[in-house]
This record gives structure tokens, sequence and C-alpha cells, in this order.
């Protein structure tokens, strides 16, 4: 008979207060193997755990059953103690009495009740443990960061800093990302490329850093401490090795009806460009859509006269294959479209614009040269109406827009008015708000002096539409304030549009197989202690792709996935999890189903004689590779016989706990 | 069809196979069973004909690993067992002569036999030489095979449920079924094995008894060739085949046609999946109640 | 049919994957959202874990509902486990739809970490089919002797 030791946790009165966790502790002294049970006001705290490990010395336990929050909280604190106390850290379970039941149910009986059966169900698990013992691995000493802005080059530079090699990813021709375009930043209005584009050169010219732009992840496998990655790099018929940036050849080219992404598509650009003057890597790209020797033969000006002969028209898109320790998100972000929301009728009308497109129309090097023009004649706009929130926080259940704040469009509203009413004065600010949220350092003192000493006008209440009258655009809301209607006739409109995440998110969610939220942002491990990994171990996560935030949480944030990352590749060995599945070779068919189900490859057959009972037979039989297994268990309903079975969640431990739910 | 006692007789002279698996006449007239011959003497006993129903696929297990070749005769379904016992490399085909026998559909002592209404075809999906006339070749005429399945689906559940409480009851879990069965060729059934916690000794109220029959079903979905063993054998006249036969047409109607044993594709329906499958919940949205 | 027990409280066993339904029980958990006490989770690594053995037993135990939680579809902590899981439990429902058993006593739903409302929401609607079903008799033996 095993000794069995049950500790009840208070967790103070999160537990305690709907379920009563004397009755519990008393109640399970009564099931048989329980030699020792008890509660205990916090079971984690240190007392707690001398508790436990007293009492594993005290009465010998060999296994224990720890009643308390989630496992996903406190299990491997658990373990831990076990282990420190000369217990297989295997040799322990946890009944969920707190998320799973004190926390949900109000009544006090219900939820002693549910709490006893959820404690014998782990203590009937329990009885069907067997120690465990955990391989190692080994750890590629090699970061991949996906997506070149300044999250993920941060992340790069400081991973880089601590000796370790770093793969940037991006998907556009530089990095740079969102901040690239950004003219000022909040709260210090200084220029946002002179504070980005050093960052850049420094992480071109790590000599750790190797920066792959114009690609894809397509392809990740493995996992913590040896993914495999196969990066698709997109051919961009110049030669990096070659090009010195001279961009001869953009003025050069016949073909200017390319749109500028890096402005908007507010402007053109040649076939061949760069996509702006401080790009990294500074090499032209081609862009084949637009490239008429490339379409139809004819042409080749550029590569006539580009005196490096980086020209390359044959070029192909090449497929890199590297191994990687650990990996960072940074896809960063989008502002949504917002044409579909018509009643400020962005589709229709040149002069309602994106906040980013203001942006660009505010830049030096955008498409009006930092003189702010209206994109429909090119005059100076004299009223300027801002609407917030525009699809940020919506209803949940209509297709409107995001049911999140976006966070950062309160400050970079008070930002461009700022910057408006302060180059322009002759021109009237109007900014309709749901609230203004500044929660930031010197972000409400920003804010304020928006209102007070630039004259922005506040305006609390949404716009219910935006007509084109003339060459005005009516703007009709209301003033909830005042309680009036308000009517604006408006020579430019600037939506502050909602930011999704990146579309490329998904799909590479997808392929790590990191979890996301319903809106596409990856979900953290903690929401609140570990917040910039990811669930699945080895993915962490930098910048917007985890949710709206502003350059300097980003920039924090970034530094955090990087001290993760660091943390990781500084290990020589990882401690593999050892609830991986296992063949019992002498009911093993050998009849290949288990493999056709294992996402990882991790099982591979052989010849060899099996011994057991009567039988002394050479048969084709299955093995799992315990460092390739992860534990997902596919194989073990796969498999007819049963001999297929998964360690820490074996057949017997669940059949165990049902059994007991049941009784 | 005497020239394929006598072809098997001559290669077992020869040397070319150790041994034949075929069938030997028993006490009635109807009752013939598969037996083992391994000299020409033995050989006398040889019988195929009109009363060789039995599936001999699953006894080629037992000399897989045995020295020199076995010569089996297999019906053109019965090569849809053996493929896919290739499938799942528990055969070695090397190790193997199989005689392809014409089959004109056959028979007990009641007629012709349930599974050869369901006649799958006469094709041979694996074989060394075949060994038929212009009669066997002839398609037999067959019913729609899945007519008992959707009688039963047009019931309502409280009909369903006591159908199969009327059927199954009468199991004596001799296991008959799971003894013939070809795609029940585990090395140690589920159900005893010690490890996966269902196996029991004490019977009535016990897991394995109740549930044996689903869990045999399903173990062998995607597996089955509808080969109509397990009913042809069961000593109570369960129609087992209706088990198997929903899951074939389930996985048909929602994952594709899929006949276990054709061609050389390893994956059944349940090792493969698609982004688009169906939902579990299509079950619950089925027309009738 | 039998008598209804008055004191018939139903049993409902959730088996909830690891990665994100039994996250996502957790945070229905935090947010106090609350569900019946009857259903009780069983965590398993994925979806693809559940053996539909399991599933029989609860049932034959006296489990009056079973329902199996698991990430959205193309989310899988493990990339394919629940597309497994999908084809697996949609085999077995069928063919206990088949066998006359109750359809509202299997539910399959996919839960991800960050939607503790819709475990919450679906928990509640489970016990209410349950609780209008009422007690499981059918799966307790189905091949019980006819008295």
């Amino acid at each position: 008979m095993q000794k069995i030791g049950v500790f009840v946790c208070w967790c103070g009165s999160n537990i305690a207060g709907t379920v009563d966790v004397e009755a519990v502790a008393e109640a399970l002294k009564s099931v048989p193997g329980v030699v020792y049970s008890v509660s205990y006001q916090y079971m984690c705290s240190a007392a707690g755990q001398k508790l436990i490990t007293d009492a594993i010395n005290e009465y010998k336990l060999d296994g224990i059953v720890v009643a308390s929050c989630s496992p996903r909280m406190h299990e491997n604190t658990f373990r831990k103690t076990a282990e420190a106390a000369g217990l297989n850290p295997y040799m322990v379970e946890i009944a969920n009495i707190r998320e799973q039941c004190s926390w949900i149910h109000k009544d006090k009986e219900e939820g002693t009740k549910k709490a006893i059966v959820l404690a014998k169900a782990a203590v009937a698990k329990l009885k069907n443990d067997k120690p465990l013992k955990a391989g190692t691995s080994q750890v590629t000493k090699r970061a991949l960061v996906i997506g070149g802005g300044i999250a993920g080059i941060q992340t790069a530079l400081d991973v880089a800093d601590a000796g370790y090699e770093v793969d940037i990813v991006e998907q556009r021709p530089t990095i740079g990302g969102r901040m690239a375009q950004l003219d000022k930043t909040f709260p210090t209005l200084d220029c946002s490329a002179c504070i980005l584009t050093p960052k850049m050169v420094e992480a071109s010219q790590n000599e750790k850093i190797n920066i792959i732009s114009y690609a894809k992840v397509e392809k990740v496998s493995g996992f913590v401490g040896s993914f495999k990655a196969t990066i698709r790099k997109k051919a961009r018929f110049v030669d990096e090795t070659k090009c010195t940036g001279c961009s001869l050849c953009m003025q050069k080219c016949p073909s200017k009806k390319g749109k500028d992404e890096f402005n908007m598509n507010m402007n053109n650009r040649p076939a061949i460009y760069i996509p702006f003057a401080q790009a990294i890597p500074n090499v032209a790209v081609i862009d084949p859509e637009q490239c008429i020797k490339l379409k139809t033969g004819k042409c080749g000006l550029c590569e006539k006269v580009c005196a490096a002969g980086a020209i390359n028209y044959k070029m192909e898109d090449e497929l890199i294959e590297r191994e990687y320790g650990a990996i960072v998100v940074a896809t960063g972000f989008k502002p949504i479209d917002p044409s579909p929301l018509n009643e400020y009728g962005y589709a229709e009308n040149a002069d309602v614009v994106t906040s980013l497109e203001l942006e660009r129309l505010m830049n030096a090097a955008g498409p009006t040269k930092g003189t702010l023009l209206r994109p429909s004649d090119g005059k100076h706009p004299h009223e300027i109406v801002f609407i917030q929130c525009v699809g940020s926080r919506c209803d949940e259940n209509t297709e409107r827009g995001k049911p999140y704040c976006s966070k950062i469009c309160c400050m970079y509203t008070a930002k461009h008015a700022m910057l408006i009413r302060d180059k322009y004065p002759d021109t009237n600010v109007h900014v309709f708000y749901i609230d203004v949220r500044t929660p930031g350092k010197n972000f409400d003192e920003f804010y304020r002096r928006a209102v007070e000493q630039y004259g922005v006008d506040y305006i609390k209440g949404m716009v219910g539409k935006v007509a084109k009258e003339g060459d005005k655009l009516m703007v009709r809301g209301s003033d909830l304030i005042n309680n009036q209607q308000v009517e604006i006739a408006a020579d430019l409109v600037v939506l502050a549009t909602a930011i999704e995440p990146d579309p490329s998110a998904r799909s590479i969610g997808t392929m790590l197989t990191a979890s996301m939220d319903t809106n596409d942002f990856f979900t953290e491990a903690h929401a609140k202690l570990r917040p910039v990994e990811s669930p699945t171990a080895g993915i962490f996560l930098s910048g917007v792709a985890q949710g709206p935030k502003d350059v300097p949480e980003t920039v924090a944030q970034a530094s955090a996935a990087a001290s993760k990352v660091i943390g990781l590749l500084a290990k020589d060995h990882l401690v593999t999890n050892p609830c991986v599945a296992e063949s019992n070779e002498l009911m093993c068919n050998g009849c290949s189903q288990c493999e056709k189900v294992c996402p990882y490859g991790a099982i591979t057959y052989i010849e060899k004689e099996v011994r057991g009972p009567g039988v002394r037979e050479v048969r084709r039989i299955a093995q799992v590779n315990p460092a390739v297994c992860q534990g997902c268990g596919a194989c073990t309903v796969a498999c007819p016989s049963g001999a297929m079975d998964l360690k820490g969640f074996s057949n017997k431990q669940i059949m165990a706990e049902v059994d007991q739910i049941c009784l | 069809m005497n020239s394929i006692k006598s072809r098997a007789l001559e290669l077992l002279s020869d040397g070319t196979v150790k041994r034949v698996i075929g069938w030997e006449k028993g006490e009635g007239e109807a009752d013939w069973s598969p037996a083992l011959f391994e000299t020409a003497e033995e050989m006398n006993s040889f019988v195929y004909g009109d009363y060789a129903g039995s599936n001999l696929s699953k006894y080629c297990l037992k000399f897989n690993l045995a020295e020199g070749k076995t010569l089996v005769v297999l019906k053109p379904c019965d090569t849809l067992s053996f493929n896919q016992l290739l499938h799942e490399h528990r055969l070695n085909r090397e190790k193997f002569y199989i005689i392809g026998a014409g089959c004109k559909g056959m028979k007990d002592e009641n007629g012709r036999l349930l599974k050869c209404n369901a006649c799958k075809g006469k094709d041979f999906e694996v074989y060394d030489e075949i060994i038929d006339d212009e009669e066997s070749r002839k398609p037999l005429n067959v019913f729609d095979r899945m007519i008992g399945v959707a009688e039963l689906e047009k019931m309502t559940a409280e009909e369903r449920y006591e159908f199969w409480r009327g059927e199954l009851s009468r199991c004596i879990r001799c296991n008959a079924c799971r003894n013939v069965c070809p795609a029940c060729t585990c090395v140690k059934c589920v159900f005893d094995n010690p490890a996966s916690g269902v196996q029991s000794k004490a019977p009535v109220t016990d897991f394995e008894e109740n549930m044996f029959h689903i869990i045999r079903a399903f173990h062998v979905a995607g597996r089955c060739t509808d080969c109509g063993e397990c009913s042809r054998v069961c000593p109570q006249n369960i129609p087992l085949h209706l088990l198997n036969r929903k899951f074939i047409k389930d996985m048909n109607e929602l994952y594709g046609d899929h006949q276990a044993g054709v061609g050389t594709e390893e994956r059944t329906p349940l090792t493969s999946y698609t982004k688009e499958d169906a939902e579990p919940s299509v079950v619950h949205e089925r027309g009738n109640a | 049919m039998s008598v209804t027990n008055p004191n018939w409280k139903p049993k409902i066993v959730a088996f909830c994957c690891n990665w994100c339904s039994y996250a996502g029980a957790d945070l229905a958990g935090s947010g106090r959202m609350s569900y019946p006490a009857d259903v009780k989770i069983i965590r398993v690594p994925c979806s693809c874990r559940v053996n539909p053995m399991f599933i029989l037993r609860a049932f034959e135990r006296g489990a009056d509902g079973v329902i199996i939680c698991g990430c959205h579809p193309g989310d899988c902590h493990y990339t394919s486990g629940n597309y497994y899981a999908r084809r697996r439990l949609t085999m077995l429902f069928s063919m206990l739809d088949y066998l006359g058993i109750e359809r509202g006593r299997t539910r399959v739903e996919w839960v991800s970490a960050a939607e503790g409302a819709k475990f919450s929401k679906t928990m509640n609607e489970f016990v209410e089919t349950i609780t209008n079903l009422g007690e499981n008799r059918k799966l307790g033996d189905i091949r019980c002797k006819k008295s």
C-alpha cells in the first residue's frame, strides 16, 4: 500500500471562502492509502512547503496530492518541493480546487463536495503514478527573431550583446517596421527616424546579427532548444552583396506605377526601389509585378546603369534551413482598413485619412515633403477633425471593429493635434473622443499641453457621419458635454484607426503552435507573471504581436524577451518533459498506426527480439524517441492494443480519475 | 476447382512452399474448416469449393516468421484482408505464395453466405497466381450492403436502443468474433492488457462486457475490410457487421470513400484528417432523433 | 421509464486539453464565471489523448454526460492533435447515436485559453442539456440482459 499525503490549501479566503478546507482534509483521511491529510493557509508559502517537506520525511510518503490552485500555477513549485524532500517530482498530483472549484461555486456545501471529489480523483491518479525521470536535450545557441521592427531589432541587439547569434527575418525589403514610418514620437516629440535608424545601423553592423530581409519563415519543426526553421528569402533580383544603394537605378527606371508602401500607397515609386533613404539593408529590390524586363523581357535599363553589376533578373527564391534554440515573435501590427465603417467615408474621400497616412503627410520624406497638404487638391487644410476609437472598443458581437482599446491612439492624436497647431497656428483642430486615456509617464501632461497650450478643441462624443459637400467634409457628431449636435466643415479628417496584428501572425502562430487569442494577438504564458513567454516552450513574445503597446513599452518588452532568450541560450542542456509516450514491446503489433498520427516523427520501428512470458521472437516494434516526443498522446489512441501509453497521463491514471469522478 | 489443389500440391512437392493453408471437410457436408497441410499426404484432404467461406488471411500471421514460404489460398475479398495486413506491416509479402482462387459466392447449410450478398467484386488485390474460371469471374447479384445500416438509422433512438440491446444482450463473450477477425490481430488484445485499465476478469457489470463491441468496432474502424467473418462465426447470430458497416458508411460519407485493403496507401480515415472535416456536432445535427 | 430520483444531480466529466481548454477553464475561474459544480474536469495534454474507452468508461461508471474540450482546429499545441480527435469523436458519437444513446450526452467544444466566458457558457449549456435528458440509463450497460 502506498503512503500518500494530502495537502489542502486555503489560499487565504480564495479557497477557504467557498470550500470547507478542513472538511476536505478530513474526508481525504479515510481514503485508502492516505496516511496524512492536512489543510494550511498558504501551501505555496515557505511555511506551507516546509509542512509538505516535513510530512514527506516523517510519514515516509511516496506520493503527495496538493489540493490548491491550478497546476498551471504551482505544479512546478510543488514538484520542486517534493524533489527537495527526496520524493520523485512526478509523484505529485494537483487537485485544482481554486480556479475550477472555489472561484466558480458560491454554495459552500457544493464547493466542498466537489473539492473532495477532485482531491479523491487526484489520489486515484496518484496511486497509478510512477516515478519519472526527465532526460536532457541540447540547446542550439542561436535565436530567431521573426519581424524586424523596433521590437525585433531591440530583442536581437540585446541577445547579440550577450554573445549569441541572432537571425532577424523580416518580410519587407528593409528592417525598421512601423516605427520607421512615424514622423515624431510622443511624449517627447523627437523624430522617430532619428532614434530608430541608429538602432537599425547598429543591428546591421553587429557581427552576431544576421538580417534576412524580404523573407518569411515557411516552416518550423522541433522544440525548445532545437527548433529547425525553413526561411524563404524572396528573390529581390538585386545582389545584396554588390548593390551599393546609389539609387541611380531608381531614377532611370521607366516603370513608375508601383505603389509606395512606405508612404502608405499615397504616391508612386519605380519598379526598382529602396523603400526609404535609411533602409537596412540599403539595397534595391525589384517589384516583379511592375518590372517591364521581368514581365516582357524588354527594358533592362537598371542593369545597364548599375555600375556594381548587382542586377540579376534570373534570381530565384532561396531556401535557408537553420537551427535555433529560441524563437521570438515580433510580427507587429498594421492599422485596420476603415473602409467598411462607411459613416467615415474613408473609401470615397481622399481627404479622409488614417493617422498613419497623416504621419507620412507630415514627414519630410513623405509624399508632400513634410508640408501638410490635403491629398485631394494639395491645399493647406485649415479645419482638421480627428476621430478617435475608429474600429477600437467595438461591441464584440458586431463586425464593426475590434473589441479592444488600441492603446496608442489617444496619445498619437494629441501629438498630431499639437504638431499641427504648432506648425500651422491658423489651423483649427478638433478631436472627437470617447475618453482620453493617458496612463503613462508624462502622458497626461502631454495631453493637457495639447488642450491648454495649443488650444486643441476636444469634443466628447462620437461622429455619426462624414459627408462631402463642395470641397468640404461635413463632420456631424455629438457633443455629450454640451448635450448638442455639432457640425464642422472640415478640410481634412483623420481617423485614429484601430491596430490589429500583422496578417502574417496567424500562420506563424500555427507554425509555432503558439496560442493566440480571438484577435490573433499571441497569448502569454501567464497574463501577469510570464508576459513575454508563449505557453509553448522556447517561443517568446516581443512588441505589438502580443497586444497593443507604444514604443517605450515595446522596447521594454523586447528587452525582457531578450533576457528570457539569453536565459535559455545560456544553458547547455534542457531538462525534457518526461511525460512522453512509451511503447510496451510485448504488446506492440508494429502496425504503424501510431507513427501515422505522430506530429513529430518521434516513432520509428525496429526488428527486435522480444522476450516475455512464453514469448521469444523477433518482432517489428515501435520505439519512441523521448527527446523528440512532446507528449500529445495521439499515438496512444491510434494504438489498438494499448501498447502505446503516455507517461504521466497513462490509460490507467485517466481511467482511475474517471472512475473516481463517476462514483 | 481441382486445379487449385493440384497446383498447391505441386508447389509443396517441389519445395517452393513449406506448407499450405487451405480448407478441409468437417463433420457435416457444409462444414469446411481452415486447415494446415505440410505434406503431400495431408494434401489429400484439401478442398476448395462452395463451402470455403472462411477468410484465411489471419492464419498467415502464425507463419510470418516460420521457415520457408507458406502457400495460402485467398478469394478476392480475402486478398483485401491480406493486403490490409501488409499495410500494417503484420505480414511479410516475401513469405507467402498466394493463389488467388476464383469464387462464385460461398455457402453454408442455409444457402449463400450473408457476406457474399455484399460481394466486393472479383478483383484480387494481391496474388502470385490466379486460378479461376469463366463462371467465377462473373459478378454476383448483390444488394446495397448499407441497407441494414440505413434502416437502423431511420428508426427512432429508442427503437435502435431496443434493437441493439436485444442483439448485444445475447453475447456470451466467447470472443469468436475477435478471434476470427483479420483486423483484430493484436499480439495482445487491449481487453487482455492489464495496463489498459479496462481489463478485468470479473463478469456481468464489468466494463469489458458492456463496451466490448463498441470498442472492438472502433479499433478496426478504417482497417475493417467488411469481410463479414464476425457475423458469420457468431454462435448467437448477432449482426456484428452492422456495427462495422456503420463506421464504414460514416467514414465514406464524411471523409470520402475508403475501402480497407485496397492499394498501397497505409493511412486510414482515422489516421488522417483534413482541416475542413465535419465537426462532431454533425451527429447531433442529423435528421431523425 | 424510470421514476426520476428527486435527489439526482447530473454527473458530468469534462476532458480538457492542457494548453487551451484547461487554461480556458482556469480563466473562467479567475473571472468568477460560474457554472454548476456537477462538471468535473480531467486534464489531458491534448484532445487527441482522449481515448473513446475513457468516454465509455465514464458512462458505464455512471456519468450522465461527457464533454471533450480542445484547442480550436488549427490552433493545436501539437499541430494536429485536435484534427485526429475530431474524426475519432465524430465516429464515436455517431456510433453511440446508432446504438440509440441520446445525442445530447456527448459534446465536443473548442475553447481557447482566452475563452473563459465561452468555457463557462458551454458548461452551463451542457449541464442544462444533461439535466433535461435526465439520468443516463442506457449507457450503463449497452448489452444488459433483458430482465
